[in-house]
C-alpha cells in the first residue's frame, strides 16, 4: 500500500504517495522527475546515485524514501543557483573531468559533500573520498584534478 | 601545414560538458512517455538446454500485465556480425546457449509488476551437456552448440606470409611460450536501456543506449520484418560503450515488439547484474607464440596459434579474430609470419569488440615475449624495439600501408623517460622491488571493411552565424561531438560555441557505420570538413559579390570574412549569412559532405590480406611498478606514453582518452577477470568484479610525436583506443623487470606473485599453473 510522505528536495517540498520499499533513487527519478541522479548498479557499488542528505553524501539506491523524511535532500539538479553552475560543476567542465557523463552527477555530489567538510584536501584525501564512485572513461585523473582546482577557487559553498 | 587555428588544437571543454555536469543530459533510461509500459527479460538459468515448453498463462493473468512474448512470437531473425551467418535470435527459438540467454519478455504497468510476471513464466527445459572451455569445445566428441559449426568452430583465420619454416632455421634465437588472457568487462556504468514506440501507422521509433545506432536501425527492420523506412532510431546521450554497445540486443528488440503488441510505449532498462552476466565480454584467448630473431635483434619470423573463446554466438567475432591475427604484423617489421586463429563457441557469454578490439590479446603475448627474448639475448628492450620499428612508407606482409608514422620517435623518447626514471628511484627498496617496462602498438584510424563505410555530414547555417552540424556518428564519451564541431568551426571561421551539434536521428541524419575502430574523428571528421567547405564555398560566392572580389580570395576567420590581403574589406559572418538568405533569390546555406578512405584493399578476414585503414597510429607506453615481495601486491606508480595521433585536435580531450585507457589497462593487468563456474558467472557485481577506482589512478606523462597525417582531418589520427594495447604488456614487463618473473597470464594477482617468488623454478611459468 502506498503511504503519503513529504520530502524536501533542493529546497522544495513534495507530498508523495510511495510504497514503503521504494528507494529514494526511485522516488527522485520516477516520482519527482529528477533523472540527473543516475542508477548504475542499484546496489551501492558504483556511486552514480550519490545525493546529499543533511550534508552527508548518501547512496540514494540504498536509502528508502521513508528514511529521507524530514531531512534536507540535495541532488545534482539543486546545484545550479541563479543560473550559475556550482564551482565544482564549473571545474568538471573546464578541466575535462567529464566524458560519457554517466558517473558525473554522483562524482560531483560526492565531491560537494567532501569539500564542505574538508575545504583544502590533499590529493590523497581527494582520491580516498572519490573511491566509492566508479568511472570507466576518465581514469579519474582529470576528476581528481577538477576537485583539487575547485577546492582552490571556492569551497564548501 | 601547422596553422594558426582558432579552434583546432585548443584545450576546449566538451560541447556537452555543461548538460552532463548539471544532470540535464538525458540517457535512454531517463526517458519516459505518457502511458509507457515497463519491460523485463526472462533469461536462461542453464548454459545449454533445449526449450520444450513456455507457459506464459500465469504471467499474463497477473493484474497490470499487458503482454508476454517469447521466441514463438518472433519471425526467428538471427543476428550476427556477418549477417548471412547470423546465429543469435533476440529471444531463444529452440534452445538456450548460455546462462543469461533471453527466453521471454513481459510488458506491464510498472517494473515491479513486470518482474513479478517474469517470475511466473514457466519454462520447461531439457538440459544438454554444456561446454565452457574453448579447448574442450574443439574436441571431436564435444557437444555441438550450433549444428552447423563442427568442432564448435565459429570462425577461422589463417595468415601466412613469407617462408616461416625456412626463416626460423635462419634464426639465432627462437622461443615459444603460451599466453592466456581472461574474459573481462567493458565496464560502462550505464546499463543497456531501450524505449520503443510503435504507432498505428506502422512506424517504430526507438531510443536506446547504442554506440552504433545504425546497426539497430537495420536490425530492427529485419527482426520485425518491416521496411527500413518505418524505423526511426534516435540517439540520447550514451553512458559509455567501449565496444559493448555496438550491436542491437534482446532488450532493443523486445521493447519494439512489446510496443507493437500493446500499442503503448515500452521501456526496458536492464540491471547492472544482467549487464555483467548476460551481455558481452572481451574474447579470452590462449595464444601459443613462437618468435625467431637474429643475434642482432632483427625479428625474422613469428608463428602464432590462437584459440579465442567466442562464447555462445558469433557477434562480430570474425572481425575480432582477424584483428588478433593481423596485428602481429604491427608495429614491427615482420617478413615471415603465420597466424592461425580459431574462434570457438562455448556455452558462455558472447565475446565481442572491446577497446583495442582483439589487438590487446595478441600484442600482450608478442610484447611480453619480446622482453623475454631481449633478456635472454642480452639486448636492451628499447633498442630491440627501435631496430624492428616500422617506418613511414613500409608495407606489412599482409598489406597494411604505413603512411605517417612516429613510432621510432616515440621509442626514442620513451627510452629517455625510462633512463630518467631509473636515475630517479632505486630498483630495490627493502621488500619493495621496483621495475620499469614498455610496450609499443600500432592501431587503425577506422577500419575499411566490405559493406557500408562512408560517413556523412550536413551543415545548416543560421542567420545569427550559428551552425547546426549533424552526422550519423555518436559520442559515447570519447568527445567526438566536440572535435567534429571544432572541425566545422575551424573551416567556417567561427567559434566552437557557435556550433549546435545534433545527435543521431535516423530520419534525418546521414547513414553511418558506427562508433568503432577509432573511425569517428578520422572518417566522420573528414566528412564534416567537406560539408563545412561546401557551406563555405556557397557563402564565399555571396561574400565575393558583396565585397567585389573573387570567391577564392575570401578568407573566413574568427566570425568574419574578408578579402585576402585587404582585411578592411570585411563582413561579420552573421551579416554574410543574412545577405545570402535575404537577397531576392534567397540562398539557404546547407553544406553536405561524405567521405570514406579511398583505394584501400578490402580486408579478407580469412586470409588477413588487405589494408584496413587509411592511417595507423603508433605509440610507446612506459610503466613503473612497485611490487611488495612480502604481500605480493603490485602498484603501478606512474606511467608515460609517447604517442603518434597525428595532430591532436583537442589536447584536453586527447589526454582524457589516454588516461582512461591507461588506468583501464591497469585494471586489466592486475584486477579484472570474469570468474565462472560451469558457465555461471560468479562475480556479476562491481563489488566482486573489481575495476580501478580513484585510488588506482597514478601520475601520467603524456607526450606526442611530431606527426601530421596528410589524410586525417587537420592532420589527426586515432587516439585513446590503441594505447590500451600497449599498457598491459608495459605493466607485465615492468613486473618482470622488478621481480624477474614474466607472467604469461593476466590478471596478475598478489597470490600469483607470491607463488612465483616462493618458487623460483616457476619463473616464466607462473600464472598458468595455478
Amino acid at each position: 500500500m502506498k503511504k503519503q510522505i513529504r520530502l524536501a528536495v533542493n529546497g522544495f517540498e513534495y507530498d508523495l504517495l510511495v510504497k514503503p520499499h521504494w528507494t529514494l533513487l526511485q522516488v527522485l527519478r520516477d516520482e519527482i522527475g529528477h533523472t540527473g541522479t543516475k542508477e548504475g548498479c542499484g546496489k551501492g557499488e558504483c556511486g552514480a546515485c550519490t545525493v546529499i542528505i543533511d550534508g552527508e553524501a548518501v547512496l540514494a539506491c540504498l536509502t528508502l524514501a521513508f528514511q529521507a523524511q524530514g531531512k534536507s535532500i540535495l541532488t545534482i539538479e539543486g546545484l545550479v543557483r541563479e543560473g550559475r553552475l556550482d564551482s565544482l560543476q564549473e571545474a568538471f567542465v573546464k578541466h575535462g573531468a567529464i566524458q560519457c557523463g554517466y558517473c558525473t552527477p554522483g562524482m560531483i555530489m560526492t565531491s560537494k559533500a567532501f569539500l564542505s567538510k574538508k575545504p583544502h584536501p590533499t590529493e590523497a584525501e581527494i582520491k580516498k573520498a572519490l573511491s566509492g564512485n566508479l568511472c570507466r572513461c576518465t581514469g579519474y585523473v582529470k576528476i581528481i584534478e577538477a576537485v583539487r582546482k575547485a577546492s582552490m577557487t571556492e569551497t564548501g559553498k | 601545414m601547422k596553422m594558426d587555428y582558432v579552434n583546432i588544437g585548443k584545450r576546449l571543454p566538451r560541447v556537452d560538458a555543461v548538460v552532463k555536469a548539471t544532470g540535464e543530459a538525458k540517457y535512454a533510461g531517463d526517458l519516459s512517455m505518457p502511458g509507457m509500459l515497463h519491460g523485463k527479460m526472462l533469461r536462461s538459468p542453464y548454459p545449454h538446454a533445449r526449450i520444450l515448453d513456455i507457459d506464459t498463462s500465469a504471467a499474463a493473468r497477473l493484474t497490470g500485465v499487458r503482454t508476454v512474448i517469447s521466441g514463438n512470437d518472433t519471425i526467428g531473425f538471427k543476428a550476427g556480425g556477418i549477417s548471412a551467418q547470423g546465429d543469435e535470435p533476440y529471444l531463444a527459438l529452440d534452445k538456450v546457449r548460455f546462462i543469461g540467454d533471453a527466453v521471454a519478455a513481459v510488458a506491464a504497468i510498472d517494473e515491479e509488476t513486470a518482474a513479478e510476471a517474469r517470475d511466473l513464466i514457466r519454462v520447461e527445459y531439457d538440459e544438454l551437456p554444456a561446454v565452457v572451455d574453448p579447448l574442450a569445445a574443439m574436441a571431436e566428441n564435444a557437444p555441438l552448440i550450433h549444428d552447423r559449426a563442427p568442432k564448435n568452430i565459429s570462425f577461422k583465420t589463417d595468415l601466412a606470409y613469407g617462408d616461416v619454416a625456412q626463416a626460423f632455421r635462419k634464426c639465432d634465437y627462437v622461443r615459444e611460450d603460451r599466453f592466456e588472457t581472461t574474459p573481462i568487462r567493458h565496464g560502462f556504468i550505464e546499463p543497456h536501456a531501450a524505449l520503443a514506440v510503435w504507432d498505428q501507422s506502422g512506424r517504430v521509433s526507438f531510443w536506446g543506449s547504442k554506440q552504433s545506432p545504425y546497426f539497430t536501425y537495420r536490425n530492427l527492420a529485419k527482426a520485425l520484418n518491416i521496411p527500413l523506412s518505418r524505423v526511426r532510431v534516435v540517439q540520447p546521450y550514451i553512458g559509455g560503450g567501449f565496444g559493448g554497445k555496438n550491436e542491437m540486443f534482446d532488450v532493443d528488440f523486445c521493447a519494439a515488439l512489446l510496443s507493437q503488441k500493446t500499442g503503448k510505449p515500452v521501456k526496458i532498462v536492464v540491471s547492472q547484474q544482467e549487464v555483467l552476466y548476460a551481455y558481452r565480454q572481451r574474447h579470452p584467448t590462449v595464444i601459443d607464440l613462437k618468435t625467431g630473431l637474429k643475434k642482432d635483434g632483427t625479428i625474422l619470423a613469428l608463428d602464432a596459434h590462437i584459440v579465442a573463446d567466442g562464447g555462445a554466438y558469433l557477434s562480430i567475432g570474425a572481425l575480432s579474430l582477424y584483428l588478433m591475427c593481423a596485428f602481429f604484423c604491427m608495429p614491427y617489421r615482420l617478413p615471415n609470419m603465420r597466424a592461425k586463429g580459431y574462434r570457438v563457441y562455448t556455452n558462455t557469454q558472447p565475446s565481442c569488440a572491446m577497446r583495442g578490439h582483439g589487438v590487446p590479446q595478441s600484442r600482450q603475448a608478442a610484447e611480453t615475449q619480446l622482453d623475454l627474448a631481449a633478456g635472454e639475448m642480452g639486448l636492451d628492450p628499447v633498442e630491440l624495439r627501435l631496430k624492428n620499428a616500422l617506418k613511414p612508407g613500409e608495407t606489412t606482409p599482409n598489406g597494411f600501408k604505413i603512411t605517417s608514422c612516429g613510432l621510432e620517435e616515440s621509442i626514442v623518447a620513451a627510452g629517455k623517460i625510462i633512463a630518467r626514471w631509473r636515475r630517479e628511484k632505486p630498483k630495490d627498496d627493502g621488500p619493495t622491488k621496483r621495475g620499469i617496462g614498455l610496450g609499443c602498438y600500432g592501431y587503425t584510424s577506422g577500419p575499411r571493411m566490405a559493406g557500408h563505410n562512408t560517413a556523412g555530414a550536413v551543415i545548416k547555417v543560421h542567420e545569427d552565424g550559428g551552425i547546426s552540424l549533424a552526422t550519423g556518428s555518436t559520442d559515447v564519451g570519447q568527445g567526438s561531438d566536440t572535435v567534429l564541431s571544432q572541425i566545422a568551426a575551424e573551416v567556417l571561421g567561427v567559434r566552437l560555441e557557435d556550433i549546435r551539434y545534433g545527435m543521431v536521428d535516423s530520419d534525418i541524419t546521414p547513414l553511418d557505420p558506427g562508433t568503432f575502430g577509432s573511425r569517428v574523428t578520422f572518417i566522420t571528421g573528414n566528412a564534416v570538413r567537406i560539408a563545412a567547405e561546401d557551406a563555405r564555398g556557397q557563402l564565399a560566392e555571396v561574400a565575393a559579390n558583396a565585397l567585389e572580389a573573387n570567391p577564392h580570395d575570401i578568407v573566413f576567420h574568427d566570425r568574419k570574412v574578408y578579402v585576402v590581403g585587404s582585411p578592411e574589406r570585411s563582413l561579420p559572418f552573421s551579416k554574410l549569412v543574412k545577405i545570402a538568405q535575404y537577397s531576392a533569390t534567397g540562398k539557404t546555406i546547407l553544406g553536405r559532405g561524405y567521405w570514406a578512405p579511398e583505394g584501400l584493399e578490402v580486408v579478407n578476414f580469412e586470409t588477413g590480406r588487405g589494408n584496413m585503414s587509411a592511417a595507423y597510429s603508433f605509440g610507446t607506453q612506459v610503466a613503473e611498478v612497485e611490487v611488495d615481495t612480502e604481500t605480493g601486491t603490485t602498484k603501478v606508480t606512474r606511467m608515460a606514453m609517447v604517442h603518434d595521433c597525428g595532430q591532436p585536435l583537442n589536447e584536453m580531450l586527447m589526454e582524457g582518452q589516454l588516461e582512461g585507457s591507461a588506468i583501464g589497462g591497469v585494471g586489466h593487468t592486475l584486477m579484472e577477470e570474469i570468474v565462472r563456474r560451469d558457465g555461471q558467472t560468479m562475480n556479476s557485481s562491481f563489488l566482486e568484479y573489481r575495476m580501478p577506482t580513484s585510488l588506482d589512478a597514478c601520475p601520467l606523462e603524456i607526450l606526442h610525436t611530431d606527426t601530421y597525417d596528410e589524410i586525417g582531418p587537420f592532420g589527426a589520427k586515432e587516439t585513446g583506443e590503441g594505447i590500451q594495447v600497449a599498457v598491459v604488456p608495459a605493466i607485465v614487463n615492468a613486473i618482470h623487470d622488478a621481480t624477474g618473473v614474466a607472467f604469461k597470464r593476466i590478471p596478475i594477482t598478489s597470490i600469483m606473485v607470491l607463488d612465483a617468488l616462493k618458487d623460483e623454478t616457476k619463473t616464466g611459468q607462473a600464472g598458468i599453473e595455478d
